[in-house]
């Protein structure tokens, strides 16, 4: 459980996390494997539709909770079935604690339930005298160690056979072998009695059928089976999101939770159970039943327009499988009891504020957990939404609220920015890096050079350059993002002689535009972000162009996507932000698909080159193809990467709050890299860039990182 | 799809979860099957569910609670039960139909008949309501489950409407994939962690 109160204690702990090899190496094992595992499990299946179909179905369930609560009730109670409705948390835990006083219960097994973790049940019972036993195996050994799950699907990864031998040792006064099989046949012996001494069996439910007032279960190990059968009551606590219409729904959800999960095509067991079935030992032959749906919150989510998807969650547990922080830190610091990328938004609204604050600004932006998601939760959106909740509510910080002010008046931070270029003169010691900074300012930033200043800024250079076009066929406005402006002015300029290639394209640089304001996203300032994107809207007049081009990824996938969010309540403006984002297109999809450039513009030498995907061009765009496509049009040889499409690390605003993390994904990139044989690498954004060139740079390697423009640019036949 | 290729698809997916999946052309060479199958085992096959590794004082205990190998065949048809309990008896194996609350601590085969087969995953689908069932299925260290070839479906969306109708009473149904599994200590799988050890599937090539 994550619980540091501030943020530098967070990163404290972060860094101990960092430490734990063994955490390290199972999580990166496993990061592997889920890749592969997953791509066999959904082999000859359209993962995007399955995925479509169960966030529509989700959603309309969601519209529906109370109808469908009510539904189930009427069923599960013909049935035989007790049903309850908990307000909170706590409700929850008393009602559970009064059945089992009200039916003389001493002990309790449970099947994992991760709304009993939120609630904190078993604390609960323990404290009035119960002796409750987690049997799944995971669970059971992290409830040995009084610790909490770091994975919804595998609780207990980030331990070692050693650690759980050791633990068994103590557990049965025996020493007990290494060798994981015999340890979980101890296990399994160890637990059996408990099964058949238990008076009541917790267990939580995937599903509530509200058509039949049937709850299913998703097992591997049985041990819901046993819970559900040999004890005389049977409590099932489920998130009243758990509700859905009709068996078809979760059917629908079983065909994909087990591969998405783990990479299964289905789990050992899926149990259906509805109404009190008979049971020997029960009352008249019969158990005695009870569903306790837990609200907490979310049938006031179900109302939020923004945040309602958060309950579309089907506990997969994939975001945590591919989050680059998650792998790095493990559960433990990456969520509080719900972990990964759903942890992080579900916290703010189940654990609260406190407890969420430190772990929201953890996220890199990256967006592998949405390209994952099960159910198809616009994660990164959403964390990065509660953080800016929590800002309106907690108050900005100092340098948060200056950001938003400086960067939202485009003339006193281009002033700025310009200013920098005459200041740094005493810190670049003549080289494009800033050598000499007074560390005070860059505290943990030296794990990579970061570049200076240029002399002249694109913008200042680009009435010299602009190509001169007549009897215009397109119409092309350039967006250069600040860095491509002022730190990387060669990337645009290489672009504009690539474009320049085809004839009838006029390009203009509008010079009103300014940031594109994903920074302050990332940073929590959705106010100053919503002034920002009205600013280049205003700049850049959409209708008078066919297509707004743009070198930078990151900027690309926000001006596309992230603007008409942005508009959401104000249909004129997201009407206006619509118009805008729909001409958006990043460079290489220009080059390629409406320039449709061809091998005869190129000329040159063979060079290998590898390549690095930008988690929002290949995520954020869909775009995978273009930018490789064209390097082999350019007669360059594209040699592919391991891991090309992880995150870099860089994350904007990220590397400079978390510099510990920054660093080690930088670091597993570089290596990446080099594996390669090649000494050259190309991409589509100068933040990565600034990134792996920086990274380079400070690990005294010789390797040549540009943009795709560059590389274009460089081998295009002189005319 | 046809059932012959129903049964092959089902006996595949089945086979990659570790089930053993074996045609059978009638009931009493099923029969004949279960009873070898129990023959073949070791004489307290609970060992393999952890009795060679030191065990605390009470699950120790668990092992007296089992002398003699037993099946346990809750509500199978009465010819496949007198096949059976021929068998058994010759063999010297206990055969018993109900009281499994009594051998929690284990048993050596528990036999069931199927309702559906799921080919898509390799699912045997085990209607349970009778609590007898349900704990055959689940302490045994092996689960047989006969199951009749005209009962496979393509995917669980063709059993849909016959789950629904079980559904309208009170109800315990499973569907089964192989045998308990788990990976949660090093993502290392183990099978038999609190089910079946293993589970194999007879195919009944019914007319």
């Amino acid at each position: 459980m994550q619980d540091a109160t501030t943020l530098k204690e967070y990163r404290r702990q972060l860094r101990e996390a960092l430490d734990n090899d063994f955490q390290r190496q199972a999580l990166d094992k496993f990061a592997v494997a889920y890749r592969t595992s997953r791509a066999n499990a959904f082999a000859g299946i359209d993962a995007p539709e399955l995925i479509a179909e169960i966030a529509a179905a989700k959603d309309v369930a969601i519209d529906h909770l109370e109808e469908l609560f009510q539904e189930f009730k009427r069923h599960a109670e013909a049935a035989g079935t007790t049903v309850h409705l908990a307000a909170t948390a706590h409700e929850a835990n008393e009602i559970i604690a009064r059945i089992a006083k009200e039916n003389n219960v001493k002990t309790i097994v449970k099947s994992k339930s991760m709304t009993a973790e939120e609630t904190h049940l078993n604390d609960h019972l323990e404290a009035e005298g119960l002796e409750v036993t987690e049997t799944d195996l995971g669970e059971w050994i992290i409830q040995l160690r009084h610790e909490g799950p770091t994975h919804m699907v595998m609780p207990a990864i980030h331990l070692s056979r050693y650690q759980v031998a050791d633990l068994f040792t103590e557990v049965t006064n025996k020493k007990q072998d290494v060798d994981i099989q015999k340890l979980v046949k101890v296990a399994r012996r160890e637990l059996r009695p408990k099964f058949c001494q238990a008076d009541m069996g917790i267990s939580g439910a995937n599903f509530a059928i509200a058509a039949t007032g049937t709850i299913g279960l998703i097992t591997n190990e049985g041990n819901g089976r046993l819970t559900t059968t040999l004890p005389r009551v049977h409590v099932a606590l489920a998130g009243i999101d758990k509700l859905m219409p009709s068996l078809h729904d979760a059917l629908r959800i079983i065909r994909c939770l087990p591969k998405n999960a783990t990479g299964q095509a289905i789990t050992s067991y899926v149990t259906w159970i509805t109404g009190a079935v008979p049971c020997e030992v029960g009352p008249e032959g019969k158990k005695v039943k009870h569903v306790v749906f837990l609200d907490n919150g979310r049938m006031a989510m179900a109302k939020d327009p923004e945040f309602k998807q958060v309950l579309r969650c089907i506990r997969c547990g994939a975001c945590a499988n591919v989050c680059p922080v998650y792998r790095l830190v493990g559960g433990h610091k990456y969520g509080h009891i719900y972990i990964g990328a759903i942890g992080l938004v579900a916290t703010y609204f189940f654990h609260g504020r406190e407890a969420a604050k430190n772990l929201v600004q953890n996220c890199l932006n990256c967006g592998a957990c949405k390209a994952v998601c099960a159910a198809g939760i616009d994660l990164p959106t959403l964390i990065k939404e509660v953080h800016a909740r929590i800002q309106d509510e907690e108050g900005h910080p100092l340098y948060s609220s200056v950001a938003g002010q400086v960067l939202k008046n485009r003339s006193l931070f281009h002033t700025m920015l310009k200013s920098a270029r005459l200041l740094q003169k005493p810190v670049t010691g003549g080289t494009p890096y800033l050598r000499h900074l007074p560390m005070f300012l860059f505290k943990d930033q030296d794990f990579r050079a970061l570049p200076a200043v240029a002399d002249e800024a694109f913008r200042d250079r680009w009435e010299k350059i602009k190509p001169h076009v007549t009897n215009a066929k397109l119409k092309v406005a350039l967006f250069s993002g600040c860095v491509q402006d002022f730190v990387y002015p060669e990337q645009m300029e290489a672009a504009v002689a690539v474009i320049a290639t085809k004839e009838g394209v006029a390009m203009e640089y509008p010079m009103g535009q300014s940031c594109c304001g994903l920074p302050l996203m990332m940073m929590g300032e959705k106010k100053a972000g919503r002034e920002l994107a009205a600013h280049n809207m205003n700049a850049i007049d959409a209708q008078d162009f066919d297509y707004i081009v743009t070198l930078c990824a990151s900027c690309a996938s926000y001006l596309k996507h992230g603007y008409k969010r942005l508009f959401a309540d104000d249909p004129a403006m997201a009407y206006k932000a619509a118009q805008f984002a729909h001409r958006v297109i990043d460079f290489s999809s220009f080059v390629r698909d409406v320039l449709g450039i061809t091998d005869e513009a190129f000329a040159g030498p063979d060079k290998k080159v590898t390549y690095h995907a930008p988690c929002h061009l290949c995520r954020g765009l869909g775009v995978t193809e273009a930018p490789r496509a064209l390097l082999g049009v350019a007669g360059l040889e594209y040699v592919p990467a391991e891991e090309e499409d992880v995150c870099c690390g860089f994350g904007g605003t990220f590397s400079v709050k978390f510099p510990e993390l920054s660093k080690e994904l930088l670091t597993k990139k570089i290596n990446n890299l080099k594996a390669t044989g090649a000494t050259a690498m190309a991409t589509d954004c100068p933040g990565c860039i600034m990134q792996i060139r920086g990274g380079f740079e400070r690990d005294k390697t010789p390797f040549e990182v540009r943009h795709v423009a560059e590389y274009l640019a460089e081998r295009l036949k002189r005319k | 799809m046809t059932t012959p290729n129903l049964v092959e698809l089902l006996t595949q997916k089945a086979s990659l979860v570790s089930a053993v999946v074996r045609p059978v052309a009638s009931m009493d060479e099923a029969m004949a099957y279960v009873t070898d199958v129990c023959v073949g085992k070791e004489a307290c096959q609970i060992l393999a569910s952890g009795c060679d590794a030191p065990l605390s004082d009470t699950a120790e205990a668990l092992c007296e609670t089992k002398q003699e190998k037993i099946i346990c065949a809750p509500q199978m048809p009465a010819e496949a039960m007198e096949t059976l309990s021929g068998l058994c008896a010759e063999k010297g194996i206990r055969l018993i139909t109900s009281g499994m609350r009594s051998r929690l601590g284990g048993i050596d085969i528990g036999l069931t008949m199927a309702v559906a087969g799921i080919a898509d995953t390799g699912t045997v689908v085990v209607r349970s309501m009778s609590e007898e069932v349900r704990l055959a299925s689940m302490v045994a260290e092996i689960h047989i489950a006969v199951l009749p070839a005209s009962s496979i479906v393509a995917d669980s969306y063709a059993l849909e409407p016959t789950l629904v109708e079980w559904m309208a009473q009170p109800d315990y149904t499973a569907f089964v994939t192989g045998p308990s599994r788990t990976a949660d200590i090093e993502r290392v799988l183990a099978l038999g962690v609190h089910g079946p050890l293993e589970l194999h599937i007879l195919i009944l090539e019914d007319k």
